[in-house]
């Protein structure tokens, strides 16, 4: 990607959408194939990757209307079918194209609560812009629609002109719904649970609200008023936040039901146990897990050095290892905390890689050294105890596994060093055991993910569970796909006991 | 957000307060801990161990040492005053039961976790000594509360200042020659004392559980900067301790990491310290 400036790419929209305008409605499909993809203005490299400040800066009104003009408004949609959430794309996508914006974010709120935040960090590529049709035309799936950025753009407009509707919240049932986790899921579940009336109270372990959203994405990323936002409007709709409270050790899950008096329970305490390689000299000082260090960051803001208490190691060398978003954004903030020099270790290729596509470019962009095909062995210290070398393997491609993946074969006598005095691990998360060890009745696959039936509920009663607890460490629109419907399967338990009440 | 309702000072740099968490309160067991953080924008979270709760009043005992930023600001906060975030008990709670001959060794501010436990052991039916240690005199807190439950009860000073003059470990040494010998051992600590009493303990045989002071960010088990090597397990200290075997924890490796931030913490002490020389040259 050659780096046009945001304020290019703006002036080329102005030029091209006066012309297109004047016949939007009478564009044929090749037209609507000629007209050029636009590309998402974004800081310069340079200057982002010293600050904390958004990439993406968004499209402006007439990038957005342009690129929606390229849509197609298929018969056979297939960016709804491979939509987590069934967003009827082409609709608010025709609705941006004609200027329409609020009727837009009507649609896209149908089916899905949080698009500023998705239209931001959803694997679009695999999702929505895998089977485009102009991608699939066009023989590459970056000039799919750009559905991700047409959802941020009017989410951001919803936002910038003040105009987010509190929902309407139904009378008072009497009813009270305890949400554990302010994930995406939980904010989901208690959104939902509170349009029906029912009294809300989300349980937080931390002292901020958002979960992952919050500590683990960082904020050059998604800016944290952008969750803010959301909270607010949750609070404005009544819902209660009692933070720093740790269900299960604060107070036992079940006694959120048997002493507190709450008719259900949500579940969504997310993945949060990270996952080590089990390598020779990963507990020396040096060596962390990217959730550390991406809290130590985000959360606890030590990027604001001088200002927050929590330190941040001094790094000048990093290796990350691991190729999924987790990774992308370790080694980013590491890049913007001050160090020189960062790898990114990954054992297969960058196809492989399940990182979102666009991060995997601006890490790129940003300076980010990718070693494909290896892996650590150990890790080396001095004689403090603290990291100054990494010892790798290097891997071919071997034959496919399950999964049709090429497998990564070590390649016998490959060892190799580099020198680093920091590695972060960032090989995934397991999901925290603190709920299901302090309550024994709730049933754990071997993963220790809760297990659900369809409707989401545990094997305990009146006690529901959705998002990464249940999936092991999925996506936020999974996360808020299963926060919907456990919503809606609490609100209909809830709704038959008010009936049964009434006779 | 939780209320200060008493204040004390214990020794020089030691501070003993008392803050309102009803649930907290009700819900702990000894050797559980709490993180609190003065600023809850940028404060630090800092781990405590819970030294006592009362259930009525619906607060809990805090005892500290300063030995930082945040520890000092704490101990500048009074009465009336709010802490912004308080979250526990977290980790397991310190498993009570009769097991007879119970030594509990505490070094420096470690008396204060030591307490609790030693108090639930009394309870349980054993026979508990308790040695207390400090540098000097000055440093010794909660004696008359260890002497009330010890069924025998030694104190001693590095510097003679008080008490015996020796380290912990010699009297437990002697103990541990005995016969019988004790059924356990309990030291909490500076990680250097447990790390000798695990050593002075270890040819006896006798099981000697540990109470580590890692350092900390969630305390919930989702950063994993907290972990240890115990035998040959990686654990997290906040949620699979605080306590562990002695005998398999490896103690150079925790004080290593204990000093994760040591160079950082006083470089921009000094950088702070030289500001504020030239801030004074300029004046004058
Ligand atoms: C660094 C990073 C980058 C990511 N990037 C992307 C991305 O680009 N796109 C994408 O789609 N997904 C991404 N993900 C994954 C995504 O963030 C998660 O799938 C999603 O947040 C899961 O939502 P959740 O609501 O299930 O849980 P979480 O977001 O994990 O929230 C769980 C919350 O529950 C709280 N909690 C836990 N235990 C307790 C307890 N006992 N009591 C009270 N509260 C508790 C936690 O503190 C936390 O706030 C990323 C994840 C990470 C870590
Ligand atoms: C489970 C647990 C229980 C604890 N209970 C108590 C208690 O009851 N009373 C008490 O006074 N202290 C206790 N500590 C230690 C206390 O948390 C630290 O002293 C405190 O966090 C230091 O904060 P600071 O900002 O004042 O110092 P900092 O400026 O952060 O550090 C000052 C010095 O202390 C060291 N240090 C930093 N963090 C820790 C830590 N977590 N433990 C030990 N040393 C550290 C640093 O290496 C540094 O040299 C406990 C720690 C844990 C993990
Ligand atoms: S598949 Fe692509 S072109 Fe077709 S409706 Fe969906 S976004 Fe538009
Ligand atoms: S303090 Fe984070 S895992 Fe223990």
């Amino acid at each position: 990607m050659s780096h046009m400036t945001p304020e290019q790419l703006s002036e080329n929209a102005k030029q091209l959408i006066v012309d297109y305008l004047s016949k939007i409605d009478e564009l044929k499909t090749k037209d609507r194939m000629k007209i050029p993809a636009q590309e998402m203005p974004a800081q310069d490299p340079e200057i982002r990757s010293h600050n904390l400040d958004e990439v993406a800066l968004g499209y402006t009104m007439e990038q957005a209307r342009i690129e929606a003009m390229r849509c197609l408004q298929c018969v056979k949609k297939n960016c709804v079918d491979d939509c987590p959430v069934k967003i009827d794309i082409p609709r608010f996508i025709d609705h941006i194209a004609h200027g329409k914006i609020d009727e837009a974010v009507g649609v896209i709120k149908e089916a899905s609560l949080l698009p500023a935040i998705c239209g931001r960090v959803c694997p679009q590529e695999t999702q929505c812009q895998s089977n485009c049709t102009v991608g699939k035309a066009l023989k590459d799936v970056d000039k799919s629609i750009a559905i991700g950025r047409l959802e941020r753009f009017v989410a951001d407009w919803e936002r910038a002109t003040g105009k987010i509707a509190i929902p309407d919240i139904k009378p008072e049932t009497g009813k009270k719904v305890a949400v554990v986790g302010s994930g995406p899921a939980g904010l989901v579940v208690a959104a939902d649970c509170r349009r029906e009336g029912h009294h809300v109270t989300i349980f937080e372990a931390f002292h901020k609200l958002g979960g992952v959203l919050r500590y683990g994405i960082p904020e050059f990323r998604l800016p944290n008023d952008i969750i803010d936002k959301e909270i607010e409007t949750l609070t404005a709709m009544g819902v209660e936040f009692k933070t720093n409270f740790v269900v299960g050790r604060t107070r036992k899950l079940t006694d959120l039901i048997d002493k507190d008096g709450y008719n259900a329970v949500f579940v969504g305490t997310g993945a949060g146990l990270p996952m080590f390689m089990g390598i020779e000299g990963e507990n020396l000082v040096g060596v962390f897990a990217a959730n550390e260090y991406l809290t130590r960051a985000n959360l606890m803001r030590a990027f604001e050095k001088g200002k927050a208490d929590t330190p941040i190691y001094p790094s000048k060398k990093v290796a990350v290892l691991g190729g999924g978003n987790v990774a992308m954004d370790a080694a980013r903030m590491a890049k913007r905390l001050g160090a020189e020099k960062v790898y990114v270790v990954y054992r297969r290729t960058e196809v492989e890689m399940p990182a979102r596509r666009e991060e995997v470019l601006h890490a790129k962009e940003e300076g980010i050294e990718f070693l494909f095909l290896q892996n650590a062995k150990r890790v080396i210290g001095n004689e403090k105890g603290r990291v100054k070398e990494m010892e790798c393997v290097r891997y071919e491609l071997g034959e496919p596994d399950a999964s049709g993946r090429r497998r990564p074969v070590l390649i016998p006598n490959s060892e190799f060093t580099l020198e680093v005095d920091t590695v972060i691990v960032a090989i995934g998360n397991g999901s925290n055991p603190l709920i299901s060890q302090t309550t024994p009745q709730m049933n754990v696959n071997k993963w220790g993910n809760i297990i659900v039936d369809e409707t989401q509920k545990t094997s305990v009663d009146r006690i529901f569970a959705g998002g990464d607890i249940v999936l092991g460490a999925a996506t936020v629109i999974l996360a808020m796909g299963e926060g919907r419907r456990a919503a809606a399967s609490i609100n209909k338990m809830l709704a038959e006991e008010i009936e049964k009440q009434k006779l | 957000m939780s209320k200060i309702l008493f204040k004390k000072q214990l020794s020089k740099d030691v501070f003993l307060m008392r803050l309102h968490a009803p649930l907290i309160a009700e819900e702990r067991a000894a050797g559980q801990f709490i993180i609190l953080q003065i600023n809850d924008d940028y404060g630090e979270r800092i781990p405590l161990t819970i030294a006592d709760a009362d259930n009525k009043e619906g607060s809990i005992t805090i005892i500290f040492q300063v030995v930082g930023k945040s520890t000092l600001q704490l101990s500048e906060k009074n009465v009336g005053d709010e802490i912004p975030a308080l979250v526990g008990p977290l980790g397991r709670p310190t498993h009570i039961e009769k097991f007879g001959t119970v030594v509990c060794v505490g070094g420096g501010i470690g008396v204060a976790p030591l307490h609790p436990i030693a108090e639930a052991l009394k309870h349980a039916g054993n026979n508990v000594i308790t040695i207390i240690g400090a540098r000097n005199k000055e440093l010794i807190i909660l004696e008359d509360e260890m002497k009330n439950i010890a069924d025998e009860f030694i104190v001693c000073t590095d510097d003679g200042s008080y008490g015996r003059k020796s380290l912990v470990t010699e009297p437990l040494k002697e103990i541990c020659e005995r016969s019988p010998k004790p059924d356990m051992v309990i030291a909490i600590g500076p990680p250097i004392m447990m790390k000798f009493c695990s050593e002075t303990t270890r040819p006896y045989g006798v099981f000697t559980q540990v109470s580590l002071n890692t350092i900390m960010v969630d305390g919930t088990g989702m950063c994993g900067g907290c972990r240890v090597n115990v035998g040959k397990d990686v654990k997290f200290v906040c949620v699979d301790g605080p306590e562990f075997d002695g005998h398999k924890v490896d103690f150079d490796n925790m004080m290593a990491r204990l000093n994760s931030y040591k160079e950082l913490e006083r470089e921009s002490h000094s950088c702070y310290l030289e500001q504020e020389i030239k801030n004074k040259e300029a004046l004058q």
